[in-house]
Formats: C-alpha cells, sequence, structure tokens
C-alpha cells in the first residue's frame, strides 16, 4: 500500500477553523472600511452612504502635515535603508562561509529581534542628548531611526535575490571584459533589481505603519499619520480616522500586490 | 607527428615536424594550484608545465578531480596559481585579471544571462570593451549566423533548449575573437545525439575560426575523436600529451593506458629485446633496463588467435565469450592465470567455434605490445 503524505485538510473541522481564522483576520478591517463610508457622526452607528469623512480627512490640516511628513520620513528612511541593505546582502553573500556569518546576520537583523519598545526607549534617550547638544530638532531623527529598524525588512528579499543568482554569471561577465564596475552594472545590479525594488518597498510600507518608535523620537509637532491617528483617539473619535485607515490600507495593499508580482518566480 | 616515443611527457617539443616550428598561444609552466592551508592543503594542480599550439584542438582529458578544471580556471584567470606561470603568446599574464585576458570561456553551465536576449549576450563581450554599438550588433548577428541561432536572436535565454542554449554560449565565447577559447566539459548537459552533433559542430567552428580550443573532458571516446593533442591528467598532473593516436598506441604508463582504451596488463620480466611470459617470450622494442620486472600492454584488437600449438604463441584456456555484436570479447587466462581479453570479429569467432574450455595459442600484433615501467 502506498504510503500518503499528511493531509491537513483531511483533519474533521479544518474547512470550520480556517474559516473562524480567515474571518478574524478580515471582518474587522472590512467593517473598518465600511464604515469609512458612513454618514454619521458616531463610529459605530450606521447613517448612510458619503464621502463626507475623507473629505473631511483631506481638508483638515493636521491630516495634510502629518500625511506628507509621514511620506518624506517613509522615502527617505526607505532610501537609507535600502541602501544599505544592498551593500550588506552583497557583502554577506558574494563570497564563501566565514567566521562570524550567524554573529553577522543577527546583528543586521537586530530589530527583529529586539522588542520595539525597548529600541524606541533607548532612542529617547540617545537622541534626547544629541538634541541638546547640536540644538538640531528637526525631522532627521525620525528618519534615522526608521531607516535602522527598516534595514532588515529591506535586507531579506535582496539576500534572497543574491542568493538564487548564479555566481557563474559573475565570473562569465568578468571573462567577457568586464570590469568590476561594468559586472555589477551590467550583471549583477540588473538580476538582483527586483530583491531590490521589493525591499524598498516593504521598507516604506514598514515605516509608512510605525507607531511606537516614532511616538518616542518624535519632537512637538511632529507626528506622523500613525502618530496623529493614536491622538485622536485619545479625543474624540470620528469615522475620519476609519477614512485616514482606509486610505493607509489601499496604498499598502498595492505596494504588496507589486512586492508580491515582482518577488513571484517568472517562468 | 613526433616520432620520440614518450618525449612527449614534458611536452618539451615545438616542432610539429622535421624542421617546422609552430608557434605556442597559451602555456603553463610549473603551474600549483593548493586549495587550503598548511598540511590540509590539496594540490589540485602539481607542477604541470604544458604548451598548447597556435590554432590546434587541445584536450585535457582526465577523471574528475584529476586538476584539468582547475588548469583551464588559471588559463581563464577565474584562480590565480600558487606558484609557477600563464603564458599567453608568450607574454606572462599570471597576474592579469580575466577581464584583461584575450581568453573566452564556455562554462559547463553556459552560464547566459537571463536578463538579456540571445543577441545581447552574444554582443555583451564586445559592448563591454567598449566597441561601437553598430559593431556589436553586426558581430552578434554574425555569430549567430555561424551558429544557426539567427532566427532566435531577440529570443530571452531561457526559451532556449539545451541545445540552442550552448550555442549561443560559443556564439558568446567566439564574437570577441579570442587568442584562446576555452571548453569546461561543454557537452556533458546534452543527451547522447545532441552531444554527436555538437562535437562536429565544435570541430566545425574551431576549423572556421582557426582559433585555439582548449577541450576539457572526462570522456575519453570525445577525446579522441575531436582532439589534435590530448593531454592526460591524473592527480593534478599531466601523464602524457601527444595526438590521440600516439596516446592509443603508445600510453606512456599504465593509467593512461587503462584510462584511455581497455588494455590487458601482463606482468612480466625483460631481458634480451624480449619480455618473458608465463608460457613464452615476446619481442619488443628495445629501450627498458636489462633484468626488470614490467609490465606487459596489449589493446584486445591487438590479440590474434592461432592454434595452440602454433610456434612463438602463447598457450592459453578461454574462459568466457560475451558477443557485443559486431565484436565478441573472449576472455583467456594464461598459464599462471593471469587473464587476457582479445577483441575478435563475431563472423571469424563464430566460425573458429571457440568455447569456454578450448586451448588456443595468443600471438599479439608485431610492435603493438608496449612496456610499462610502474
Amino acid at each position: 500500500m502506498a504510503t500518503r503524505a499528511f493531509a491537513a485538510t483531511t483533519i474533521p473541522g479544518f474547512a470550520i477553523v480556517a474559516g473562524i481564522a480567515f474571518f478574524a483576520l478580515y471582518a474587522p478591517i472590512l467593517t473598518l472600511v465600511a464604515y469609512s463610508f458612513n454618514d454619521s457622526n458616531a463610529i459605530s452607528q450606521w447613517g448612510g452612504f458619503s464621502l463626507r469623512w475623507y473629505e473631511a480627512a483631506w481638508a483638515n490640516t493636521a491630516v495634510q502635515e502629518a500625511t506628507l511628513r509621514s511620506l518624506t520620513i517613509a522615502c527617505s528612511a526607505s532610501a537609507i535603508a535600502t541602501v544599505c541593505a544592498t551593500m550588506a546582502a552583497l557583502g554577506t553573500t558574494r563570497r564563501g562561509a566565514f567566521r562570524g556569518q550567524t554573529f553577522i546576520y543577527v546583528m543586521i537583523n537586530q530589530p527583529l529581534m529586539v522588542p520595539e519598545i525597548v529600541t524606541a526607549v533607548a532612542l529617547l534617550i540617545v537622541f534626547a542628548s544629541v538634541k541638546v547638544a547640536t540644538g538640531y530638532n528637526g525631522l532627521m531623527y525620525l528618519i534615522i531611526a526608521h531607516a535602522a529598524f527598516c534595514i532588515p525588512f529591506a535586507y531579506l528579499p535582496i539576500r534572497a535575490r543574491l542568493e538564487g543568482m548564479d555566481l557563474s554569471l559573475e565570473t562569465a561577465a568578468a571573462d567577457l571584459y568586464a570590469n568590476p564596475w561594468q559586472t555589477f552594472r551590467h550583471v549583477t545590479l540588473p538580476l538582483m533589481g527586483p530583491g531590490i525594488i521589493a525591499g524598498a518597498m516593504l521598507a516604506f510600507v514598514i515605516s509608512l505603519d510605525d507607531v511606537v518608535i516614532t511616538e518616542f523620537v518624535k519632537s512637538a509637532g511632529q507626528d506622523t499619520l500613525p502618530t496623529y491617528m493614536l491622538g485622536q483617539l485619545r479625543r474624540a473619535i470620528t469615522p475620519e480616522v476609519n477614512a485616514i485607515s482606509s486610505a493607509l490600507l489601499a496604498l499598502t495593499v498595492l505596494l504588496l500586490t507589486a512586492f508580491f508580482l515582482l518577488t513571484r518566480k517568472r517562468d | 607527428m613526433d616520432r620520440s616515443r614518450n618525449a612527449s611527457l614534458t611536452s618539451d617539443e615545438t616542432t610539429a615536424g622535421p624542421g617546422v616550428t609552430v608557434s605556442i598561444a597559451v602555456e603553463a609552466r610549473n603551474a600549483v594550484k593548493a586549495f587550503g592551508q598548511g598540511e590540509a592543503a590539496v594540490r589540485a594542480l602539481d607542477d604541470v608545465s604544458v604548451q598548447i599550439r597556435q590554432g590546434e584542438f587541445f584536450t585535457l582529458l582526465g577523471p574528475s578531480g584529476c586538476g584539468k578544471t582547475t588548469l583551464l580556471r588559471l588559463i581563464a584567470g577565474f584562480e590565480t596559481p600558487t606558484s609557477g606561470q600563464i603564458l599567453l603568446d608568450g607574454k606572462d599574464i599570471t597576474a592579469d585579471p580575466p577581464n584583461r585576458r584575450p581568453v573566452n570561456t564556455v562554462f559547463q553551465s553556459y552560464a547566459l544571462f537571463p536578463h538579456l536576449t540571445v543577441a545581447q549576450n552574444v554582443g555583451f563581450g564586445l559592448q563591454m570593451q567598449g566597441r561601437p554599438r553598430a559593431e556589436v550588433a553586426d558581430r552578434a548577428a554574425k555569430m549567430l549566423t555561424l551558429v544557426r541561432l539567427d532566427h532566435l536572436a531577440q529570443r530571452k535565454t531561457s526559451q532556449l533548449s539545451g541545445g540552442q542554449q550552448q550555442r549561443v554560449a560559443l556564439a558568446r565565447a567566439l564574437a570577441p575573437q579570442p587568442k584562446v577559447l576555452l571548453l569546461d566539459e561543454p557537452l556533458s548537459a546534452l543527451d547522447l545525439k545532441l552531444r554527436k552533433e555538437m562535437q562536429i559542430e565544435l570541430k566545425r567552428l574551431q576549423h572556421e575560426t582557426g582559433i585555439t580550443f582548449v577541450f576539457v573532458t572526462h570522456d575519453q571516446e570525445e577525446a579522441l575523436t575531436m582532439s589534435d593533442r590530448i593531454g592526460v591528467m591524473s592527480a593534478g598532473k599531466i601523464l602524457q600529451v601527444g595526438s590521440p593516436r600516439d596516446i592509443y598506441t603508445r600510453p606512456a604508463n599504465r593509467f593512461v593506458a587503462s584510462f584511455i582504451g581497455e588494455t590487458n596488463f601482463l606482468p612480466g620480466f625483460y631481458a634480451h629485446g624480449q619480455v618473458a611470459l608465463a608460457g613464452g617470450h615476446v619481442p619488443v622494442a628495445a629501450g627498458t633496463k636489462e633484468g626488470s620486472t614490467v609490465t606487459l600492454a596489449v589493446r584486445p584488437e591487438q590479440v590474434r588467435l592461432v592454434a595452440a600449438d602454433a610456434p612463438g604463441s602463447l598457450p592459453a584456456t578461454v574462459r568466457d565469450l560475451v558477443y557485443f555484436g559486431t565484436d565478441t570479447h573472449c576472455h583467456m587466462a594464461l598459464s599462471d592465470g593471469s587473464e587476457v581479453v582479445a577483441r575478435l570479429q563475431s563472423s571469424v569467432s563464430g566460425e573458429a567455434g571457440l568455447e569456454p574450455g578450448a586451448r588456443v595459442g595468443l600471438v599479439f600484433t608485431e610492435g603493438a605490445a608496449q612496456v610499462l615501467e610502474d
């Protein structure tokens, strides 16, 4: 008799558990999106379809400023993180196994392992003294902090891409008169391109979404979109928060879809 | 043809015949490549010196791990020798990186650039050399015509079959008109029929371009049929360099004799121009130290069967007959039990009425038996 692989789908009740899990995951989000079109002032009472909260959010200067700030930080931080991650990935994959390899991986991926609140408090203390010493209070603190925790998210897809690349392609380029820079420019970079774009988008989304570190690092009047929303929750909750959340969700879904399309294997 | 037996061992000779000098395209001088450090170091190449002539099809033949690919990588510049030199057209290129060597490689895995089209792949070398765009495109088109793939120029390489990828790899390596083309077991990934086709194709390309080919293989048949000269390698050393006929008929030592074709090895004793074997004497060429223990090497097709008591023959007993179609292999034992295989034409062996247990006489084709000192 042929042995059959264990199939989770044959367990009684599998479909029910799966159904509940998906419901728990998506029902709240769908509710959020639905209520963003609510005409009522109350957050959980349906008062008919309307786009008024989107209009309100759009017209709100605080939201505008926070959005602009969020995008500035996310663009800058993901760009810095992607450059660092690309170099880190090249440095850790374009060679044989080396001493301390695992240690280096752990070092690079530190933000994935250290609790975010610990990093946040640490940054608060460090930046506080830097602020006093330099007198500078700008967005750079947030950009640096975001870049730091975005690096592993950019690093992982880039490294995966590089590890899947045939090393003999670079040897072949060198054989065909390409100097090291030409080899990088014409072979390595185009081949790792999808990994770099995926890493950058992931970093962008992670930065856009961050609350904890931002809350600790930001100076007065430096609210990003998530910290602005958090601040709103402490006062009066209006469906405006739903509208902003839905817009953020749409942007994230768009980016993640692009991420998926870029990283999946092409035949 | 060089007539000096075994002189090709160190491949010193630079003459293709009396008075004719040929130029040397590539030369390795005392090349050593060691991997690892200290006592754990492995000598992949152990003091190898070889001269490869201008315009020849030279094959490095040997079992896997013998150092043939390492030697190729030293010539390409992918590895630097631990000691020794690599010369190209008499110029020391040991320190030059691969991109400064007018030498191109056809990789075993082809290593085609997946993000480029077939034509871009073929033009890559010229593009990197900074040639004008029009020239690159023109030359790429010409090379694709040469390998009969001009109709696929705009395809991505992933859309090609194995044989087509092989041709692209060839065209790409030939496009910059290298002084030497290196081929690292390029046919090993192809099936038998395609391999035979590509063997002919490679010979044709070599003939048409006149470029020196250095071909690495572990397939002795491939080496014999394609090469002008073969260098047989084992354990990091070159054991013998010579034409396929030289190597086959006059192997320098036991390894070469056993690696290329089938050979009977018979222990004997050399004295007075002949080797004493169980049950008789075999006359051989002079040149061996008087009174030494030797091994006599004889190819199965050079063993003839005669009547049991024919004068000058070695008495033997038939053990087994193995039918191969055109040939039949007759396994026999000499009086001391050592085994000899004779390759007979099937029609002949059928008529002779041979059967296991029959007593026969053995004669070796004159001059065919080689004395190996080991």
